[in-house]
């Protein structure tokens, strides 16, 4: 087989859709994914996403990877499955891992999505059985069809608690509760209306204090906050639940951004330590390019345009496109991401992407 | 905090939300999508054009009172679940409610549900009169309700 020009790390939207472009305009595209299935987050996502029609808008998450998936495949974009990009060694060269035997791939470009992970949470009792992740509880239910508690305390009113709150609903567990630390609810209004109306209470400056149970958990503390963020005495509650989700956030997965030396800046909003890149996703270091929540954590209609600027970016390095005729892509792309990042959610997102593009403009002219 | 009443609050002044007037000239959408998040599908659903987001896409959906004919069709083409439709003239001392639904196992027509305001709680009992498959695995359910509900009842309780 020939060997591939563009090697793209993670199978999930951004990933996708990087080597969907990438592979349009002819080059030679492998993606490798350490997971059995490709989609990344997207075939445990069972609802309908926001956006517009280019966002595939109001099509559930799991159709919108079938779609992106079955387009790679009609260009004949080779998925990897079952192996794990251990590292990149002389800015070129990805160690893999198939579960059997180590490769080297020495692809011209390389295209890091790699996606996020989960923020842990420690209090007492968070080792006991039953406390878990909303990843982890997303795909038991949505992908293993597996209820892994019947009484559910949900902690973090971001978009992810939310969500996942509504699929256990919907899987057929009780939400007893939901705690958010915070005084507001960070997740989106339409998705705690609809966990409201179910009749689940969302507890703001509220917290877990600690998970009790002999072999697994049994029940959960909460307590509220002040807004020092200080315990208020006296406040405690003790919920009777067999399964503590936790949903507190995610950071960028990027690992092997920091093993090819790029640079980064912290941006809070976007999730902590993001690796610098310009608006055309190419990282510090030449020819690697970053798409999707390592570049800063948004969500999958944002991940699929920065992957289609990634993949439109290194075709033409490689000279499979005209600056011009790639100028003309990305610029869709971009006034498609400017839209999404506007309103309460979405300009502090662009504030955070700014300081990122800039930082990169002014470490990269210092190098030079 | 979000309860029955701050929630409705903030619906009542969204552009979204039909006017006392218009909800007395019989069936008509309620869009209860008050904050600026990006997304548009509603618009491209309605077959009347009674629905305007626009550019940027992440402003308010708003409803065009009198081309909306409460047919009923953006109901299940909200990936957020927050339009509804009310029908104030369906009999004389009944208004119907129609929500998206994606419970199992659904409801038949005739039977009685418990149904429920915005924070959950219980309001009164209603009659599902029709259960209609939507878009994409979202049901579109139509329940009785007496009159005096019409501007609280926004859910059901599923059936176990």
């Amino acid at each position: 087989m020939k060997e591939a020009e563009i090697t793209v790390i993670g199978a999930g939207p951004a990933g996708l859709s990087a080597a969907i472009e990438a592979a349009k305009y002819g080059a030679n595209v492998e993606i490798i994914d350490e997971n059995a299935l490709p989609g990344g987050q997207l075939f445990k996502q069972i609802h309908k996403f926001f956006g517009s029609k280019e966002h595939y808008a109001g099509t559930r998450g799991y159709d919108i990877g079938r779609k992106l998936l079955s387009e790679a495949e009609n260009l004949k974009v080779v998925i990897k499955l079952n192996t794990v990009a251990f590292g990149v060694f002389d800015k070129n060269k990805i160690g893999l891992f198939d579960q059997k035997d180590i490769l080297i791939s020495k692809p011209k470009k390389i295209i890091i999505a790699t996606g996020a992970s989960e923020n842990p949470l420690a209090f007492p009792g968070w080792t006991l059985p039953g406390v878990m992740g909303a990843g982890a509880v997303q795909t038991m239910i949505n992908i293993h069809r597996v209820l892994p508690g019947k009484k559910v305390l949900m902690v973090g009113a971001g978009n992810v608690g939310l969500i996942v709150s509504y699929q256990l609903l919907q899987a057929g567990a009780d939400v007893v509760a939901i705690v958010e630390a915070m005084p507001k609810i960070g997740g989106y209004f339409v998705h705690a209306a609809k966990v409201l109306r179910m009749g689940v209470p969302i507890l703001t400056s509220h917290t877990i204090i600690e998970a009790k149970g002999e072999k697994e958990v049994e029940s959960a503390t909460i307590a509220a906050l002040d807004q020092n963020w200080n315990l208020i005495k006296g406040s405690e509650k003790e919920l009777d639940v067999d399964l503590i989700c936790i949903a507190v956030g995610l950071k960028p997965e990027a690992d092997l951004c920091r093993m090819l030396n790029c640079e980064f800046t912290y941006v809070p909003f976007l999730g902590g330590r993001i690796p610098l890149h310009n608006e055309d996703m190419e990282t510090t270091i030449p020819g690697v390019y970053v798409a999707g929540d390592v570049s800063g954590v948004e969500e999958a209609s944002v991940a699929i345009e920065e992957g289609r600027i990634a993949g439109i970016s290194a075709a033409e390095s490689l000279g499979y496109i005209s600056e011009e005729e790639s100028e003309k892509e990305r610029m869709k792309c971009k006034n498609r991401l400017k839209a999404f990042r506007i309103g309460p959610f979405g300009s502090p997102r662009q504030e955070g992407k700014n300081k990122v593009f800039e930082e990169y403009k002014r470490r990269t002219k210092n190098v030079k | 905090m979000l309860n029955e009443q701050t929630i409705l609050n903030k619906v009542k002044t969204s552009p979204g939300y039909p006017s006392k007037e218009r909800f007395f000239k019989g069936p008509v959408a309620v869009i209860e999508c008050p904050e600026e998040i990006p997304c548009n599908p509603c618009e491209e659903a309605c077959p009347f054009g009674a629905i305007k987001v626009g550019e940027p896409i992440t402003n308010l959906p708003m409803l065009i009172e009198d081309k909306c004919i409460g047919c009923g069709k953006c109901i299940a083409n909200c990936p957020g679940l927050a339009i509804f439709l009310v029908n104030l003239n369906y009999s004389k001392d009944e208004a119907t409610i129609s929500i998206p639904y994606e419970f199992i196992p659904l409801p038949d027509v005739g039977e009685e549900v418990d149904v429920l305001n915005r924070e959950g709680k219980f309001v009164c009992k209603g009659k599902v009169i029709k259960v209609n498959k939507g878009e994409d695995h979202t049901w579109v359910i139509t329940v009785s309700i007496p009159k005096e509900f019409f501007e609280v009842a926004r859910n059901i309780k599923p059936l176990k």
